[in-house]
């Protein structure tokens, strides 16, 4: 009813093609709700008098920055009333039918964090917040998130619903540390593992496309079949040998002069292949979905598989194609637990990292960037747990473990911004 | 189905003699696929054995100047390891008593407990189109809850076990009820949903393990104390053996189930709403309603499961305690096409197999791992009944039967 009113009354909705247009208060009132919580909690709940030290400084640093000690309740309080502003903001944008750009959340976010921190950190003299570290392991605990997450996103854009991924990383991850071992070099690990994740997605793609049986059944079954079978090999075959499972690992390989720049430089720069081929992957896709004519016909199949076929696009050979592809993909991301991180294989040793990434795809809304995104804000969620952890702060550690999830659940609730799988998702193709 | 066979039968060019339909009829069934789906797991947890066997390996070195010893070396390990599995979930023939030969069986029943509660409750969701992955977390939070009241509740008597036992299926339910709810209201796909509630669970009960109300006295560990002696299930067949009443509350639940699924209105507007959400919201039942309360009763189930485990063979809260139960009963009821009697089946195959582990291990030296590959392969063939049948050469069926879910 509402939707005539406000075409007519806005003629340029017509035009774009918008029948609808509602104003959506739920990502303001999110925003605004989260960043009030930070007021009362980090601002007025932290004593005052108190400091809270950052140290950013690392010894490799081009330019020495000294460590910043400020009083944490100042801190606190006016990061949380620059968060309320922002949230002021995007309702301001949401009344006027626009939608907030990217850096809103991310400056957000940081305005949340730092709040967080400083809280957290208030009056613990002998400790001081180490931000650089944070960042570094916040983007090496991503890692595998980002890949399994592109995963989803490859297979999910064309209509195969992934959720093997924890399967995929596992058998990366496990074949990694088996030829790493055999070969005596970690580089080969990154060779193998992306074959092990092809495997597992070559076997759900078959499942999935040509027996037409449910494609969450597969997964998880799959996963449990990984599971079973590393967890076998790891109890027989790699116990009696153990040269066979040795803990090789990747050299950090920092780039020159990128590397000293302070504090991104050590969190960019510094570190090893996988993460840097990472860097390559996310962008190459990015791209490739959403720019080319393979993305275009890859969204089509996902979205609407008849059209693709009656123009022509072989529906299920795309579908195997790109299952395989971001089997391949998520199997590279399994690379991360042992030779990325220089350990030997142990059982079951992804621990749900692939229903995290699973998480992150979602939240990202099925796109490289996005996954990107949120892949790297569960990294820093997982990093904080470790550096509270240190510092001896109050918060369990527990409720930082769920992040993650619960922001996940908001996210498909519809509660923060909306997120809409493709819509072929899961649907076998028969002609 | 032998009765759309019966009339077709008619029609083919020249009608075959009664042995042969009755022949055709078993290659058609959708039980050999079953049986063929177990046979051909077994076949590949074979060849796992094979590779993994220290003894084969060595005889292989010399293969082509002794091929004989590889071979006696792969059966050795084949029938060594299979006749562990055997005595260590049906009947231990090294035994000296009946009663001590048949205990393998019964730890084989109590194994399948906890699998028939939450695979029963899976199979409701399957039939009503829901897909519930979150059997493990309702596990959790129902043993959590019934745990508690376990432990830090004295009632009297019988009254401590029946409000424990009600303390777990709410607990499941409640942890059934957020997906449903989120489903119904804002169409939140229920798998994402289940999956992320799972490690909700397991954060939460970590995060109250580490609490002082449920820290066992004395211990740094998450563990809780134990529970008392009147919330426990009784024994079932005296102190010999491990099998508790839980197994009797299953196997009503699975009578239970039936009813509420095949002779109930509820369960027909549950399967009307799987079947065609659609149809079924023409017809004038309501879609959010049912979504919710098969969660809720799924949950319930599960729950249970969880008391099964807390109340019957663990009698403590760990992290551990929803073990690998809540993916293994999703095995269970898709291999057990989600029908009651068909999980209680399922559920008593897979807890035979779990119950085999400790024997597998001392007397094959094989680690319990073999089982989950066992058990994920027999529910890949089974999910893909075409594959099965050009495998073992058996002939398509007429019209091909729905998988479930």
């Amino acid at each position: 009813m509402s939707a005539t009113t406000v075409d007519t009354a806005t003629p340029d909705a017509a035009a774009s093609g918008d029948v609808l247009r509602t104003k959506s208060w739920k990502g303001p009132i999110g925003l605004g709700a989260v960043a009030l919580i930070s007021l009362l909690v980090f601002g007025i709940g932290t004593p005052s008098g108190a400091d809270t030290t950052f140290s950013v400084a690392t010894s490799s640093d081009f330019v020495h920055l000294p460590t910043l000690t400020i009083a944490s309740k100042l801190a606190a309080i006016v990061l949380s009333v620059i968060a309320l502003a922002l949230a002021g903001y995007s309702a301001y944008l949401a009344n006027q039918y626009r939608k907030p750009g990217l850096w809103l959340p991310i400056v957000y976010g940081m305005a949340v964090m730092g709040a967080l921190l400083s809280w957290a950190g208030a009056g613990r003299d002998n400790t001081s917040i180490q931000v650089t570290g944070l960042l570094t392991s916040s983007l090496f605990l991503a890692v595998p998130l980002i890949f399994g997450a592109l995963a989803g996103t490859l297979c999910e854009r064309s209509g195969i619903v992934n959720i093997a991924i924890e399967g995929q990383l596992l058998a990366g991850a496990f074949f990694a540390a088996l030829m790493a071992s055999m070969v005596g070099n970690a580089y080969v690990g990154l060779i193998a593992a992306p074959l092990a994740g092809a495997l597992v997605g070559a076997v759900l793609a078959i499942f999935a496309t040509k027996y037409w049986v449910n494609q969450i059944v597969v997964g998880v079954v799959l996963n449990m079949l990984v599971i079973g079978l590393t967890s076998f090999f790891f109890s027989t075959v790699m116990s009696d040998n153990p040269d066979l499972n040795r803990s090789l690992g990747l050299a950090a390989l920092p780039i020159p002069l990128l590397s000293s720049i302070p504090v991104l430089g050590p969190v960019l720069f510094d570190q090893n292949l996988l993460v840097y081929t990472m860097y390559v992957v996310v962008i190459v896709f990015q791209i490739m979905l959403f720019k080319s004519r393979w993305g275009l016909r890859v969204r089509a199949v996902g979205e609407h598989p008849k059209a693709a076929d009656t123009v022509g696009i072989k529906v299920n050979r795309t579908r195997v194609r790109n299952t395989i592809l971001g089997g391949a993909i998520a199997g590279l991301g399994g690379a991360f637990f042992t030779v990325a991180s220089g350990l030997a294989f142990g059982k079951e040793m992804t621990a749900g990292k692939g229903y995290i990434a699973l998480a992150a795809m979602i939240l990202g809304r099925w796109s490289p960037r996005g996954a990107l995104a949120a892949a790297l804000l569960f990294g820093f969620a997982d990093a904080l747990r470790v550096q509270l952890g240190i510092i001896g702060s109050d918060i369990p550690s527990q409720f930082l473990a769920m992040f993650p999830y619960l922001a996940t659940i908001f996210a498909v609730a519809g509660l923060v911004g909306h997120s809409r799988p493709p819509a072929a998702e899961g649907i076998p193709y028969k002609k | 189905m032998s009765a759309t066979t019966a009339t077709e039968a008619p029609q083919q060019p020249q009608s075959p003699s009664r042995a042969k339909q009755v022949l055709r009829e078993i290659l058609e069934s959708s039980t050999l696929v079953v049986i063929m789906a177990v046979v051909a797991s077994l076949i590949i947890g074979a060849i796992l054995i094979v590779i993994a066997d220290e003894d084969v390996r060595t005889a292989s070195a010399y293969f082509f100047s002794r091929p004989g010893d590889t071979l006696s070396a792969m059966w050795e390990a084949i029938w060594s390891a299979y006749t562990a599995m055997f005595q260590g979930a049906i009947y231990n023939t090294r035994a000296d008593t009946f009663a001590a030969a048949i205990k393998p069986f019964t730890q084989t029943l109590t194994m399948a407990t906890p699998l028939i509660f939450a695979g029963l409750g899976l199979g409701i969701g399957f039939r009503a189109g829901l897909f519930n992955i979150g059997a493990q977390g309702q596990i959790i939070i129902g043993a959590t809850l019934g745990g508690w009241v376990g432990f830090a509740w004295d009632l009297p008597g019988f009254t401590h076990l029946l409000v424990a036992v009600i303390g777990c299926a709410l607990g499941g339910a409640i942890w059934g009820f957020i997906p449903g709810f989120l489903k119904a209201r804002t169409g939140a796909h229920e798998v994402i949903v289940t999956i992320m509630l799972n490690y909700v669970a397991l954060n939460l009960l970590s995060y109250l393990l580490s609490l002082e109300a449920f820290q066992r006295e004395g211990q740094n560990n998450p563990i809780s104390p134990t529970v008392a002696e009147n919330a426990q299930y009784p024994l079932l067949l005296g102190s010999q053996f491990p099998l508790h009443w839980g197994f009797v509350l299953a196997i009503a639940c699975a009578f239970g189930v039936w009813w509420l699924m095949e002779r109930s209105t509820l369960g027909f507007e549950f399967r009307a709403v799987g079947a065609n959400p659609r149809a079924a919201r023409t017809a004038g039942m309501s879609v959010a309603k049912g979504t919710v309360l098969v969660m809720v009763i799924a949950g319930a189930l599960a729950g249970l499961a969880g008391s099964a485990q807390v109340l019957g063979t663990e009698k403590n809260l760990t992290l551990d305690i929803a073990g690998s139960i809540g993916f293994d009963a999703i095995t269970v009821a898709l291999l057990g096409r989600s029908r009651p009697l068909g999980t209680v089946l399922a559920a008593i195959l897979f807890g035979g197999l779990k119950a085999s582990g400790p024997s597998l291990q001392v007397l094959a030296g094989l680690p319990v791992d073999i089982v989950f590959v066992i058990q994920a392969t027999i529910v890949l063939f089974i999910a893909a009944p075409p594959l099965v049948r050009s495998i073992f050469r058996l002939p398509a069926p007429a019209h091909e039967k729905e998988v479930a879910a």
